[in-house]
């Protein structure tokens, strides 16, 4: 059994390694350590709390702890890298309906300790003792406090179940939003507020039920006005909730090792919805909002018209180009064609041509999608690059292929001012000497914007299932 | 319907209309192909070969008129060709109908179609059968080996154990399609290659073969080439002479010239005079691509080589094509399948010649009876209009400095205000907090600074990684269930353990595939 000071050593020890653990992602070699760290930072902190002081039902807990890590352990050695966001959304809901339940455990353990008398308390252990030798004023602190968690947790819940359905194509990916739209959104939450109001003036156990079938909601419906391509802003975001939910627990259960962690999440999930957004150039607002904002005139107009190409087409361009770029989007995922992507990366660069790739930061569903595809596919990441580094590059490029993106490569957000993208960065593929698009057919893009690209003397439309496409083209330069 | 080539009989035309390549491809669409006997024998197509391809042979040319639907050939039909076609056949060729009025006028009378492969619209989609595009090409490679073959040092600059060779210099002026492969040809050979053209938008062109582009410095606006169909535009008598001007300075360092330079339906220019071909050094060559229509040199004889008397070869043949006629009857045999292809929609066989398609309507100049030339303009525009190009300045020094100045001018005071804010945030909850809030609090806020600064630093390579290592670590509000599972109260210990529950998958399956995702990433 540890004492309360080699408990905070561990919490110390594990929050130290928690940070190496996110700062040694800052690149792909230092990043293996860094999940030992993270690990070992976790295991301390496990330890150290199931033989601190005020822990019983060991059984239990030896129980529960052996069928999650079961689970756990199945999930991440079945998952497709493909179903990434899937899982990462999924893994989200969990955080967020934990938070609720010790939320609740929270506030059923405050009413019972507040009912015994002095000799009771004195006798209790564990967090019913904390909560014991709390004053008034912090108890209302602690009222205030596991409101909070139970509020951003369940918003965290039921926003995660519904990407995690969008993303797993069991909902519909597109923006639906009830009647009354974000007012409802408002409503819930000045609903909410009221029941705290009514929660800290000592309206039971039925105010904080309320209030988080109000936050159920809000989550559900907040989620469901957001589109399939925003998916990158709203799972970071929702990782950023779910960071919220643990510090605010951490709050309430006065344990500093959560408070680290909730706000290091946090802060994490808060910066990746802030690079997404402005990779988009669009506010986070408008973003969570839904849909695009009002454009200001009509579109300029598209003029020539889109050319198809073969596979032999294309192939005999490659054979002849010096150096490719590849832009993969989410369209690429959707085919699992990144494996014959990177055969066909591997045969051309056999060949002593340079291929690389240019990934736009919202390609795919989730930040560095398309990275972790691509990584699974064994393509080297030093010739994964993101936009920053390979836009200047485009005019010196001999054949660019784009395999199923289409708004993070159109010119139309830089030369028309009145496109509901403008602005946002783009890869300028088109400045290459030629374009190779591969899609499944004439459409647009999730934005429902036309795409000037398509209609550039450069560019031939590769028409077909990537997967598919990539196969032939991988066939016919084999030969 | 029955497709055949005849043999051409221009004097020293070697190419074919059809070769057993393409005519495999011509039997997919369902036709039936035939040859004159011998007809591939001077581009190196055996009539076994065709045989072999499923083509009939046939002995000779009236046979073959009389025997198919459509004849393709390379020249423009002589007289007695035109004659031997009836009405209900189709003549796919070169026809030059602006220079052939005479045998429109036959075609009108006895009724047949004629396609012309020297019509077909500039534009994306018919590409693919612009013979004129793929002979300039062959014409454009073959300038630079006869003159590589005419000349006598290397092209590409050598040190050897026997003494230092030169690069030659090499000028080609009219970056059109011969021109464009001309460069490319010269650059991969190792010379030192200048290219000439009057519309300054293909400079990027020729800079992107390899070569570098002449700089006339010559205030006025040029006519984009978009509004001729991509073609350049006859220039003023003043610009004119500024060319001549920058060639008279170019042509005593220049080993090689090739001219290139052509408008649709005039002369050629007469660009490279005869002082300037005297000003070259001994042993210099010109080639003159534009010698059918007179030639862009003052001393060009058209189809022949002739020497100067300062030792410089001028080269005016006409039958570059010809010369590679393996090469150039595959690809013409190509353009004119392509041609097929539109004229066979179906793939069954069956010709629909719709006049209603841009491309067709545009090379067909003589159908049913009527001589349909010149075509309406197209439907879409050929070539999109060239934007004219906003010159960005370059931001002096001073400006720079300025500018980079405001910018931390800026930086600096949106830090110190959020600082200011968050400070008197601190204050204000300080100010009614208990102390025991205020020490989470403080933890809390560091937290928030550090994962910020930390974060910033995260390769965009990883966000998915760094995603599930935080989804892990977020699994720590196991912490908050493992204290309450000892509770007393039932509820509470079923919630506590449903928590720990869901908080170890989270934990287990977010380092776990943490762990896999990285393991993925490899150096190459």
């Amino acid at each position: 059994m540890f004492s309360i000071g080699i408990v905070q050593a561990a919490y110390i020890a594990a929050a130290v390694l928690f940070i190496l653990s996110l700062g040694g992602l800052s690149g792909q070699e230092s990043a293996k350590r860094a999940v030992w760290y993270g690990i070992t930072g976790m295991a301390l902190a496990v330890v150290a709390t199931v033989f601190g002081p005020g822990v019983g039902n060991w059984f239990v807990i030896a129980l529960m702890l052996a069928g999650g890590a079961v689970l756990g352990w199945y999930v991440a050695k079945t998952v497709e890298m493909t179903e990434m966001p899937q899982l990462v959304a999924a893994l989200h809901s969990f955080v967020g309906l934990a938070a609720v339940f010790i939320g609740y455990n929270a506030y059923i353990e405050m009413a019972r300790v507040g009912g015994m008398d002095e000799a009771a308390r004195a006798a209790l252990d564990g967090f019913a003792a904390i909560v014991a030798h709390k004053t008034p004023v912090e108890l209302n602190i602690l009222r205030v406090e596991l409101f909070l968690g139970v509020f951003i947790g369940a918003v965290t819940f039921t926003g995660s179940v519904i990407a995690f359905g969008k993303l797993a194509g069991k909902v519909d990916g597109k923006a639906k939003k009830l009647p009354g739209g974000h007012l409802l959104n408002a409503g819930a939450a000045i609903g909410s507020l009221v029941l705290l109001a009514m929660f800290m003036n000592g309206a039971g156990a039925w105010s904080l039920i309320a209030m988080t079938l109000l936050a159920f909601f809000i989550g559900y419906h907040l989620i469901m006005g957001i589109g399939g391509a925003d998916m990158p802003v709203v799972v970071s975001m929702l990782n950023s909730y779910s960071g919220w939910a643990a510090a605010a627990i951490g709050f309430s259960l006065g344990n500093d090792l959560l408070i680290v962690t909730g706000a290091l999440v946090g802060s994490s999930g808060a910066i990746l919805s802030y690079i997404m957004c402005k990779a988009m150039n669009r506010s986070f607002i408008s973003v969570i909002l839904g849909g695009f904002g009002g454009t200001t005139g009509p579109a300029m107009e598209v003029e020539g018209e889109q050319v198809a190409i073969d596979a032999a087409g294309v192939a005999d361009a490659l054979n002849e180009a010096d150096s490719i770029i590849i832009v993969p989007g989410y369209g690429m995922a959707v085919a699992q064609a990144q494996i014959a992507v990177s055969e066909l990366t591997s045969m051309l660069r056999g060949r002593g041509k340079n291929v690389r790739f240019a990934i736009h930061p919202v390609a795919g569903r989730l930040p560095g999608h398309m990275n972790v595809l691509l990584a699974e596919a064994k393509v080297p990441y030093d010739i994964v690059l993101e936009m920053d580094e390979i836009n200047e590059d485009f005019p010196d490029t001999d054949v660019v292929i784009v395999i199923g993106s289409n708004d993070i490569v159109n010119p139309a957000a830089q030369d028309d001012p009145n496109s509901p993208i403008a602005g946002m960065p783009v890869l300028e593929v088109w400045k290459a000497k030629q374009v190779f698009v591969s899609k499944r057919g004439q459409g647009t893009g999730y934005s429902g914007i036309e795409n000037p690209l398509f209609y550039k003397e450069n560019t031939r439309m590769y028409y077909g299932d990537a997967k598919k496409s990539m196969e032939e083209l991988l066939h016919l330069i084999r030969m | 319907m029955k497709i055949g080539a005849p043999k051409e009989i221009f004097e020293g035309e070697s190419r074919v209309a059809m070769t057993p390549d393409s005519a495999l491809q011509l039997q997919k669409l369902g036709h039936t192909c035939f040859i004159e006997a011998g007809a591939g024998h001077a581009a190196g197509f055996e009539d076994q070969a065709y045989e072999k391809a499923g083509v009939t042979v046939v002995a000779t040319a009236p046979e073959l008129f009389a025997a198919v639907d459509f004849v393709v050939k390379v020249r423009p039909p002589t007289e007695t060709e035109m004659k031997r076609l009836g009405a209900g056949q189709t003549l796919i060729s070169f026809f030059y109908p602006a220079q052939n009025a005479e045998m429109l006028e036959t075609a009108k009378a006895t009724g047949a179609n004629v396609i012309a492969m020297d019509m077909v619209p500039r534009i994306s989609r018919a590409q693919k059968m612009d013979a004129l595009s793929s002979m300039a090409n062959i014409s454009g490679y073959r300038a630079v080996i006869e003159a590589g073959n005419n000349f006598g040092r290397f092209f590409t600059g050598q040190v050897t154990a026997a003494g230092k060779v030169p690069p030659a210099k090499v000028l080609i002026v009219g970056a059109g399609v011969a021109g464009l492969a001309a460069i490319g040809t010269s650059t991969a050979l190792g010379a030192i290659t200048y290219a000439f053209d009057v519309r300054p938008e293909v400079a990027e062109q020729i800079e992107s073969m390899g070569a570098e582009f002449v700089y006339l410095d010559f205030e006025e606006s040029q006519t984009d080439g978009a509004a001729t169909g991509g073609y350049a535009a006859p220039s003023s008598p003043e610009f004119r002479e500024a060319q001549l001007k920058k060639f008279r300075e170019l042509a005593p360092d220049m080993d090689i010239v090739i001219t290139t330079a052509l408008i649709p339906g005039r002369d050629a220019p007469k660009l490279w005079l005869a002082d300037m071909v005297a000003a070259m050094k001994r042993g210099s060559v010109v080639v003159d691509l534009a010698a059918e229509r007179g030639g862009n040199c003052d001393l060009t004889v058209k189809d022949e080589k002739v020497v100067t008397e300062n030792g410089v070869t001028v080269v005016g043949y006409t039958d570059f094509p010809s010369r590679m006629a393996a090469q150039a009857s595959q690809l013409y045999a190509t353009n004119i399948r392509h041609m097929m292809t539109d004229l066979t929609p179906a793939k069954d066989g069956v010709v629909n010649h719709n006049m209603e398609d841009d491309v067709i309507r545009g090379a067909t100049v003589a159908h049913q009876g009527a001589i349909t030339y010149p075509p309406p303009p197209p439907k879409i525009a050929a070539i999109a209009a060239q934007k004219p190009k906003e010159k960005v300045k370059e931001p002096t020094p001073e400006e720079r400095r300025a500018a980079e100045h405001a910018a931390f001018k800026k930086a600096t005071r949106t830090q110190v205000g959020l600082l200011a804010l968050g400070t008197l945030i601190m204050l204000a909850v300080g100010s009614v907090a208990p102390v025991s809030f205020m020490s989470h609090f403080v933890v809390f806020a560091l937290s928030c600074f550090v994962g910020f600064q930390v974060i910033w630093n995260v390769s965009h390579s990883l966000h998915t990684p760094l995603m599930a290592v935080t989804n892990a670590i977020s699994g720590i509000v196991i912490l908050g269930a493992l204290l309450q599972v000892g509770s007393g109260n039932w509820i509470v210990v079923i919630l506590a353990a449903l928590s720990v529950l869901i908080a170890t998958v989270n934990i287990v399956g977010g380092f776990l595939v943490t762990r896999r995702m990285l393991a993925m990433f490899q150096k190459s």
